[in-house]
């Protein structure tokens, strides 16, 4: 025998567990799967919430107050079981600051635009007393038939780093292959921070029940001049699905492998 | 006599194999079944056979594996992570089960972190 006619059947033999081998290997399944996760607060007692209003502050681009409770509310109507009140935007910061009587729920937009300034976290604090007004709140609650009043902060400043950043760049060798490499540089960028803070007060007692602090950034090089709104949404597009994972089941999707 | 109780070795070893082989195909039954019927969404049906499989033979990782996929898609994450493990104990090197359960616990990280952060006053 020599080494070539030996080199045959073992050749076989192991295209043969090769093929065993694949076999075995392939006695799996990739299934979707849709993880529930539970809501963290127990919504059963109302049918009603009501997206009282924010105490907001950071640039005067954007009204953190106006936008954050227009989108709240535009997402609730879509993503859960409970009737959105549909009133006015409670002027809170006008309430906290005592320029208007409590219990009034009628919105005084100049009074809005005449508030101090509020243009980060310590700014908010001479306010947030508001929110532990179990009396105020009640009282509100009473007038929109004792719903789930979500309330809180909106803090939308603009923000801007330098320092290196790390992006991939397109390469060409000189066989005219692309590939993808991943290049340090220096970077000036700008953007934004959304800091909200939601307060969920029962509207029967005007208790709080319940609050989650949440906070986003965003920077974008230089030159690109994103608009402060456009930048909000996209901040909020990040957040809301934690807003809504408060109140509902929030089922994410994925893929697992099943082995036999 | 040592011949004997050589035999006597020989034959507990082979039944004992036996027994073992005869588990594992039940599970394994049972494991197939259980897939067929998830893929089909029947989850709750899924997760009676790999439960049983795993009675059967709970020395059989993929058992556990599936069970754990299932008990999170139907939400019930603290089982779905002892399941996780479990099977992880039995076979510590399979990258699928190790694939699984990473991103099962970035979900579950998540959700714990999410609490966590929150406060009840």
């Amino acid at each position: 025998m020599t080494g070539a006619s030996l080199k045959r059947p073992s050749l076989k033999i192991l295209s043969c567990v090769l093929a065993v081998g694949v076999a075995g290997c392939a006695s799996f399944y990739e299934i979707p799967i849709e993880t529930p996760i539970a809501a963290k607060l127990d919504v059963s007692a109302f049918q009603r919430v009501f997206i009282a209003g924010f105490i907001s502050g950071g640039t005067d681009d954007v009204d953190g107050n106006l936008e954050t409770v227009r989108l709240l509310r535009s997402q609730l109507r879509m993503k859960s079981n409970l009737r959105v009140v549909d009133a006015d935007v409670l002027p809170l910061l006008d309430v906290a600051s005592g320029r208007t009587e409590a219990g009034s729920s009628s919105q005084t937009r100049e009074a809005t635009l005449e508030a101090p300034e509020i243009k980060n976290e310590k700014d908010l604090q001479p306010y947030e007393h508001i929110f532990a007004d179990a009396d105020y709140w009640k009282r509100i609650g009473e007038e929109y038939q004792n719903p789930l009043i979500v309330t809180g902060t909106v803090l939308f400043t603009p923000h801007s780093q330098a320092g290196m950043v790390q992006r991939e760049r397109e390469v060409i060798d000189p066989l005219g292959r692309r590939s993808v490499q991943p290049v340090r540089e220096y970077m000036e960028r700008k953007g934004f921070i959304l800091q909200e803070k939601f307060i969920f007060i029962d509207g029967r007692s005007g208790a709080q029940i319940y609050s989650e602090a949440l906070r986003e950034e965003r920077l974008y090089n230089q030159n690109d001049n994103t608009p402060a709104l456009s930048s909000y949404f996209e901040l909020m597009d990040e957040i809301i699905p934690r807003f809504l994972s408060t109140l509902s089941t929030q089922r994410v999707r994925g893929s697992r492998v099943l082995i036999k | 006599m040592p011949m004997r109780l050589l035999s006597v070795v020989v034959l507990v070893a082979a039944l004992g194999g036996a027994v073992y082989a005869d588990a594992r195909s039940d599970a394994k039954a049972q494991v197939e079944f259980g897939i067929a019927v998830a893929q089909r969404g029947l989850w709750k049906e899924a997760i009676y056979r790999w439960e049983r499989a795993t009675q059967i033979d709970p020395t059989y990782a993929a058992g556990f594996n599936n069970l754990a996929v299932a008990y999170e898609h139907e939400g019930m994450l603290d089982k779905a992570a002892e399941a996780y493990e479990r099977a992880l104990k039995l076979e510590p090197d399979n990258v699928l089960v190790r694939q699984n359960f990473e991103l099962f616990k970035e979900i579950h990280d998540r959700s714990q972190s999410q609490t966590t952060q929150s406060q009840n006053p």
